[in-house]
């Protein structure tokens, strides 16, 4: 869920033992938190990605009972499709990602949420699959969201756009593999919400997807992952600045709301066994308490950073509406409540994979998946990777991530007789 | 080969013999047993190797479950279909007629209920393959009897306080177990020490001392 560089080592260390981060200092070289939040902003409707467009004659039907047009989707690729188009892989990203997976950041310059996997000679071969990477429908980042304009009125949407589930961000990708000419996808891969659009894509289009990997997933939202994000959403809705989700309208921003959502949410990604490692109780460049709320701990200043840098980048509406679609996801409700239902008669192959120290999308998610993709009869690889990383495992540098993720899609890739 | 050389080759003990091509003997005696193209669940696939086997070999539909972390995400990363879980437990999600072979290949004497997972691989499946270590071995007996401790031999190094083994039983233990859960022996093989029949169609006491494992194909009962 986090961006791989706000999760990782390099920003943490530097971090955790350089400049506080109370009142929203931050690493990075020039600028004030606004001056990136203007550059996030214009992203919303001029992203620095390609765009497909979808007219009056394409609208999307949602399933809040609305149809919502035009609209337009934000999308990365890397690689060549092959004249077969047979190599295309779609990466569906997590609550907080976005398109730019293998790209540097437009707006914070940082390198892709997922080179850890994709690049030319990684497990997602740039150099032989054509590696698809979309904006979700209720992002920030130039698909169609709450930041962007609402052509009816020439105001951004804020609330007014109808909330979205994750089945209708999958609807939105498939109109964009239409429009890419491609039919069937050798593979959809996601971690977090990114695996909760891989089994709705699995379900919805079985038979244009070959193979499916979500990673670090659930076929449904937990009641503690929903209390979770509510806690996020109603620190975004009591601070004043949001102003009734009319925040761009009247020129403020609930910088402190959505900094503190993602403080919360930012511990749920962890274990404690990667909080201890990594901070324990050490103190905050200084050598005793100072008896004050002040950033103490070390921990409490990498949070601190973790919410501001989050904000620089991220819509609150969207922090809304994109919790909200994980919150509704229930992929089993759809199916009689019978989640082997969803994959009745599905020819894709799955690979699971999950993390024993990730205590939001713990393995008995995925293991619940496994069963029901066994009664289905689905052909379903699973792994469960030792880290004490937590639900972030799926972002680092895992060996056996690596290992598993290589060889599930080098296997799709020799069954569909893609050459090496 | 003649046939005293073939027994002397029987009497011995070596670590498990691999073909030509690498392959254990004992899973492609295994994997004889399995018509090409059909649809088999490895219950302990382990790294997958019987697995690739089938796969490439048999051309199946092969998928495994295994208890072990490193074994699932070797094979895994081989690009095979396997899953970690336990089958004391596992089998139990699976529908009926699923497969067209469940194998369980030298696993069972290590299951908590080895007579429910029996049980339920022949619910899972439409034949069942099991191979087990035989504990009525002579080398096992002799090794008790002379020694008066626990038996370990190379194919079974453990010993009795860390082994994962814990229902061991002989050919004809389990020939018993066969005839309790109504099920039917189509074919059944008796391996020497490099995983290789015993070249002697003799009756299961004989077997029963001979065979340092063996191998069972197993249907329902009617």
């Amino acid at each position: 869920m986090n961006d791989r560089n706000e999760a990782a080592s390099p920003a943490t260390g530097t971090h955790a033992t350089g400049t506080p981060a109370a009142g929203g200092a931050d690493d990075r070289p020039v600028g004030p938190g606004r001056a990136y939040e203007a550059l996030a902003r214009a992203q919303a409707d001029f992203p620095q990605s390609e765009l497909a467009h979808f007219g009056p004659d394409t609208p999307l039907t949602l399933d809040a009972g609305v149809t919502l047009t035009p609209f337009q989707v934000a999308y990365q690729t890397y690689g060549t499709l092959n004249a077969d188009k047979s190599n295309a892989i779609l990466i569906c990203h997590a609550l907080s990602g976005d398109q730019h997976a293998a790209n540097v950041h437009p707006v914070t310059g940082k390198p892709g949420w997922w080179e850890t996997l994709i690049g030319p000679g990684k497990p997602i071969d740039t150099d032989r699959f054509f590696v698809i990477a979309s904006n979700v429908l209720g992002g920030c980042l130039g698909t169609t969201g709450p930041s962007s304009i609402n052509p009816k009125t020439g105001f951004p949407y804020g609330l007014d756009l109808p909330v979205v589930t994750i089945r209708d961000m999958v609807r939105a990708q498939a109109m964009l593999i239409d429009r890419l000419g491609i039919d069937k996808l050798l593979a959809v891969v996601g971690g977090s919400m990114g695996g909760m659009q891989v089994l709705q894509w699995a379900a919805s289009y079985p038979e244009r997807v070959f193979a499916a990997m979500p990673m670090a997933a659930a076929a449904r939202h937990s009641a503690q992952n929903i209390a979770f994000h509510e806690v996020g959403r109603q620190a975004v809705m009591a601070d004043p600045d949001w102003r009734q989700g009319r925040y761009l309208l009247e020129g403020t921003s609930p910088r402190r709301g959505l900094a503190v959502a993602r403080m919360a949410a930012h511990i749920t990604y962890m274990s404690d066994g990667s909080l201890h490692r990594k901070f324990g109780r050490r103190l905050q460049d200084r050598d005793g308490r100072t008896f004050s709320f002040d950033a103490d701990f070390q921990v409490e200043s990498y949070l601190r950073h973790q919410g501001e840098a989050f904000v620089d980048r991220f819509d609150a509406n969207s922090y809304l509406y994109v919790t909200r679609a994980m919150d509704y996801f229930d992929l089993a409700a759809d199916y009689g409540g019978v989640l082997a239902n969803a994959f009745k008669g599905v020819k894709t192959r799955f690979c699971l994979v999950s993390f024993t120290s990730d205590w939001l999308f713990p393995t008995s998610d995925s293991r619940a998946i496994v069963h029901a993709l066994n009664a289905a009869g689905a052909p379903v690889s699973f792994a469960e990777i030792e880290s004490d990383k937590g639900h972030d495992a799926f972002l680092l540098d895992e060996p056996e991530l690596t290992a598993i993720t290589r060889g599930f899609l080098d296997s799709a890739a020799r069954a569909v007789g893609i050459a090496r | 080969m003649n046939a005293r050389e073939a027994l002397i080759q029987d009497l011995t003990m070596k670590e498990a013999a691999r073909a030509a091509s690498g392959a254990r003997v004992d899973l492609l005696l295994i994997a004889e047993l399995v018509e090409p193209g059909s649809r088999v669940l490895d219950v302990g696939a382990g790294d997958g190797e019987l697995l690739a086997l089938l796969a490439n070999t048999r051309g199946c539909d092969a998928r495994g479950i295994e208890i072990s972390r490193a074994g699932v995400n070797a094979g895994v990363a081989r690009g095979l279909a396997i899953i970690q879980g336990d089958a004391d437990i596992d089998l139990a999600d699976y529908p009926d007629d699923a497969f067209d072979y469940v194998i369980l290949s030298q696993t069972l004497q290590a299951t908590r209920r080895p007579k429910w997972v029996l049980e339920q691989m022949l619910r899972v499946g439409r034949r069942v393959i099991v191979s087990i270590p035989n504990f009525g071995f002579w080398r096992m007996r002799l090794d008790l009897l002379l020694n008066g401790r626990m038996p370990s031999t190379e194919n079974l190094p453990y010993s009795w306080y860390d082994t994962p083994n814990i229902h061991f039983c002989t050919i004809r233990d389990f020939v018993a177990l066969v005839e309790e859960v109504g099920a039917r022996i189509e074919h059944a093989t008796a391996l020497n020490g490099y995983g290789q029949k015993v070249r002697f169609n003799l009756p299961w006491a004989v077997w029963n001392l001979l065979g340092e494992q063996a191998v069972f194909l197993l249907s329902r009962g009617k």
